[in-house]
């Protein structure tokens, strides 16, 4: 694949992650699909940020060590990260703040500062002056430049563009981008043919793309409480509220926010909420309500490093045997892990459909890595998700919440209905909702929570749940889950090994992962935890497991990182 | 065809009441089906209404009611009675609590649902005991109360619930008591057709576990021709007593009541339809390149 990295580094405050998205529009603009990865630590100002942009003429999904160009807007950026730097990488810095010692000739320094002042220009438009000098030394021409930050730039963007100009012509030419891209001298190890350039697509991250698939498929509210790496969501769906006639609410606590998520659904709209684990662990009482009760909810979990606080605003896969088992008590639930943008928007909308249909709690399992990181958006590649008509109560005779049925599945009527009581239930109830803690009428109503399960169930086995990458004939394979198919994809494409993806989790997709499996003598499993979550899955059907690739240092793998743990373990 | 006003015991679900003989409880239910019948005849049909209910005594009430009812988990009436609120401002939704259920486990509930001044009653069955678990203290039971966890005595002095209401933002405060059925009907119906947080302490007696009555027959008496829109006479006459004496007047009636915007207010009822929302998705999609 060939490709080309760029890392962005300052201090938080520096609008790392805004000009790491401006630089990713530039090279979308390009022609090239983009994966950027946002590194920042918990705290508002200071500290040290990077944005790892990798654009390519194939669809990308990982980031990668190694960068051909660092823009670094103070000191530390050079000194962390100019191990990254491989022999024709080169440096733009403020020259002002900066010094690159040892790496003379490797670099172009900006006086940013000097620029700034002289055009009266705030500190914060230190990005589009460095993003100037990038678009030059790369070889990106000025109107792309020009016509992306008119397009985005909401404040004072003349200045902006000033100083942007001035930036662009005090900074020499070090490369020409398209040639690496599209003849493999970049950092890949590309065998030169050239790849066509693709059309420039919408730049989402994983928690965009999950809540525009919501509200395709009619989400009508969304409550949530703020937790990294789950409230750009929050914020998504706020700033949108308007446009689609969403109620958005952000209440007191993570347990207000479940309650209220199911007392909408009483009432007939359909509703999601977002957390991550510390928030889902106030939820999980509501969680337990919901199965009871047989009230519809999407939960948006997204992980990161726990327990407990753990690491806010790095990435994990540690808590899925927790969203599988929480809650007490026996229900039925959904449990699905996107991979990147795409998946991410389409079973957001599916969740929502089967959450409704099944009457059940439906979880989109993410984590920071999925949630936080900006994936070129592939509309058609992601297909369609429609709204489901509900099975609704056809208004004859007495209603009842809990009707018997053979699916498990009872229709539903929202207040008010004239003549009629809507009533749902937390305890044991009779098919009308009423208390009830008769045995007979106990063991039915089970019965019939498990019977909605086992419907789903089979419906889940109409859709590719499992997915099967890279070279499918190989005899050694990947499992991976999550976020981790961006990585775990191009690994496998590049050692000719398949790569197996469980993309629905609950209800285990076992006949599909086994088939997926026929005829493999390795086994690896790759994922962002201590213990090998999802391999444990595996190995309850039956699957052998022979190699954990386990990375829990808050950090996603990087492509580098898989290839030497492949490396080590023989592959 | 008008089919005529509705009887109150036709609001009987038919299942079996469990509630102690004597309970104060059967005070509010037959208070609230008299409400509900008489206010189905003025314009808010039946259908209209929903009741939410937590865990405890209390809540069997929502069974008891062949009316709407969201029947909750412990503490948790006001987030899910706020959000019907909000789904459908035409439904009117009354929550029933008790003393355990809003002024512990859901305390930060019943705080927010005041400062919000979210368009919902609560009626508070306050028995200053847990009954279910068979009798350990609450947030109003007295200090020295001996209980099953509290064998020595509870050290905590009471919460005077009412004064939290004032100070939160409640927009509408009284305190009824379970023997003054007539006085409870007119809180309830005050307290249903109020725009904004209504609250209702009710002093409802646990004949099994706290007996009050001698108490509250002795001490209770009517507040009248109080100036509600008053904060400084409501906060008086609701620190005249604090839950933790028993040798005080306990004032009963409506204490405070005043217009205030609502949190239900804020949303907006318009709804898109498929094909706008699919052409707004495509527009932020486009202005995502």
């Amino acid at each position: 694949m060939n490709d080309f990295s760029t890392l962005i580094g300052g201090i938080a405050g520096d609008g790392i992650n805004e000009a790491g998205l401006t630089a990713s529009r530039l090279l979308s603009r390009l022609g090239c699909s983009i994966y950027m990865y946002y590194d920042y630590p918990s705290l508002i100002r200071g500290g040290h940020n990077f944005s790892l942009i990798r654009a390519c003429r194939r669809k990308v999904a990982a980031h990668t060590d190694a960068v051909d160009v660092l823009i670094a807007l103070n000191q530390e950026t050079v000194e962390k990260h100019q191990h990254r730097l491989k022999e024709r990488s080169f440096v733009i810095y403020d020259a002002d703040k900066v010094r690159l010692e040892g790496l003379a000739g490797r670099g172009c320094g900006l006086a940013v500062s000097s620029i700034l002042k002289e055009a009266g220009a705030p500190a914060i438009m230190k990005n589009s002056c460095i993003l100037g000098g990038y678009c030059k030394a790369v070889g990106i021409g000025w109107p792309v430049l020009e016509e992306t930050l008119r397009k985005h730039m909401q404040k004072k963007l003349e200045l902006n563009l000033l100083v942007a100009r001035q930036g662009f012509e005090q900074t020499e030419g070090f490369c020409q981008i398209e040639d690496l891209i599209s003849t493999g001298s970049g950092s890949g190890s590309g065998t030169g043919s050239s790849e066509a350039s693709l059309p420039p697509r919408p730049l989402l991250t994983g928690n965009q793309a999950i809540a525009l698939g919501l509200i395709r498929a009619g989400l009508g509210a969304y409550v949530a409480y703020p937790m990294t790496p789950s409230s750009s969501v929050l914020d998504f769906m706020a700033r949108y509220a308007e446009d689609f006639g969403l109620k958005v609410v952000h209440p007191e606590s993570e347990i207000a926010v479940m309650l209220m998520a199911l007392g909408f659904s009483y009432a007939g709209v359909k509703s999601a909420v977002g957390t991550s684990g510390g928030g889902f662990c106030l939820m999980t009482e509501g969680l337990s309500l919901a199965g009871m009760a047989e009230l519809p909810v999407v939960l948006v979990m997204a992980q990161r490093a726990g327990p407990s606080t753990g690491l806010p605003t790095y990435t994990a896969q540690g808590d899925l045997h927790f969203v599988l088992h929480a809650g007490q008590g026996e229900f039925p639930r959904l449990v699905v892990a996107p991979g990147d943008a795409e998946e991410a928007y389409i079973w957001a909308g599916r969740a929502l459909n089967l959450a409704w249909k099944y009457q059940i709690p439906a979880i989109i399992l993410s984590d920071k890595t999925l949630s936080e990181s900006l994936y070129s958006f592939d509309g058609g590649l992601a297909g369609e998700v429609k709204e489901e008509s509900l099975m609704l109560w056809d208004g004859n005779g007495t209603y009842k919440r809990y009707l018997q049925t053979e699916s498990g599945l009872s229709p539903l009527a929202f207040p008010p209905q004239k003549g009629q009581a809507i009533k749902t239930d937390s305890y044991m109830h009779d098919p009308q909702g009423i208390t009830s803690e008769d045995p007979a009428l106990t063991e039915e109503m089970s019965e019939k929570r498990r019977r909605k399960g086992e419907s789903l169930a089979r419906e889940m086995e109409e859709y590719e749940t499992v997915k099967v990458y890279g070279q499918i004939s190989s005899k050694t394979a990947l499992l991976f889950w999550g976020s981790n198919k961006g990585v775990c994809v191009e690994a496998a494409e590049r050692l000719g090994l398949r790569a197996v993806q469980v993309l629905a989790i609950w209800p285990f997709p076992e006949k599909r992962l086994l088939e997926a499996l026929q005829g493999v003598d390795r086994l690896l499993a790759v994922e962002c935890n201590s213990t090998g979550q999802l391999a444990d899955m595996a190995r309850c059907c039956g699957i052998k497991v022979d190699d954990r690739i386990l990375k829990y240092d808050g950090r996603p793998f990087s492509r580098e990182d898989l290839l030497f743990r492949l490396g080590g373990a023989g592959i | 065809m008008n089919p005529g006003p509705i009887n109150p015991k036709d609001l009987a679900s038919g299942a079996a009441n469990t509630w102690c003989p004597g309970c104060g409880n059967f005070s509010i239910l037959g208070a609230m089906r008299a409400v509900l019948a008489e206010l189905d005849g003025e314009g808010l049909p039946l259908e209209n209404v929903v009741l939410v209910s937590g865990i405890g005594c209390h809540a069997k009430i929502v069974d008891y009611l062949n009316v709407n009812s969201f029947y909750s988990i412990h503490g948790r009436t006001i987030p899910v009675a706020t959000a019907i609120k909000i789904a459908n401002p035409d439904l009117k939704v009354i929550c029933f609590s008790g003393d355990g259920d809003s002024l512990a486990e859901g305390l930060e509930h019943l705080i927010f649902a005041a400062k919000r001044n979210i368009d919902i009653t609560l009626i508070l069955h306050d028995n200053r005991v847990y009954g279910l678990t068979t009798g350990q203290y609450t947030p109003t039971s007295p200090s020295g109360f001996r209980g099953r966890s509290t064998p020595a005595g509870a050290v905590e002095p009471p919460l005077n619930p009412l004064e939290l209401m004032l100070s939160s933002g409640a927009t509408y405060i009284a305190r009824g008591y379970s023997h003054g059925i007539e006085q409870l009907q007119r809180l309830f119906k005050e307290a249903i057709l109020h725009k904004g947080f209504s609250f209702v302490d009710v002093l409802q007696v646990c004949v099994s576990y706290h007996n009050l009555y001698e108490s509250y027959n002795q001490w209770t008496y009517a507040v009248e021709d109080n100036d509600r829109s008053s904060f400084e006479q409501a906060q008086k006459i609701i620190r005249s007593w604090n839950y933790n004496r028993s040798d005080l007047p306990i004032p009963l009636g409506c204490f405070y009541q005043i217009d205030a915007p609502r949190f239900d207010q804020s949303f907006s009822s318009y709804r898109p339809g498929r094909r706008e929302r699919e052409s707004k998705i495509e527009a932020i999609l486009e202005n995502f390149i």
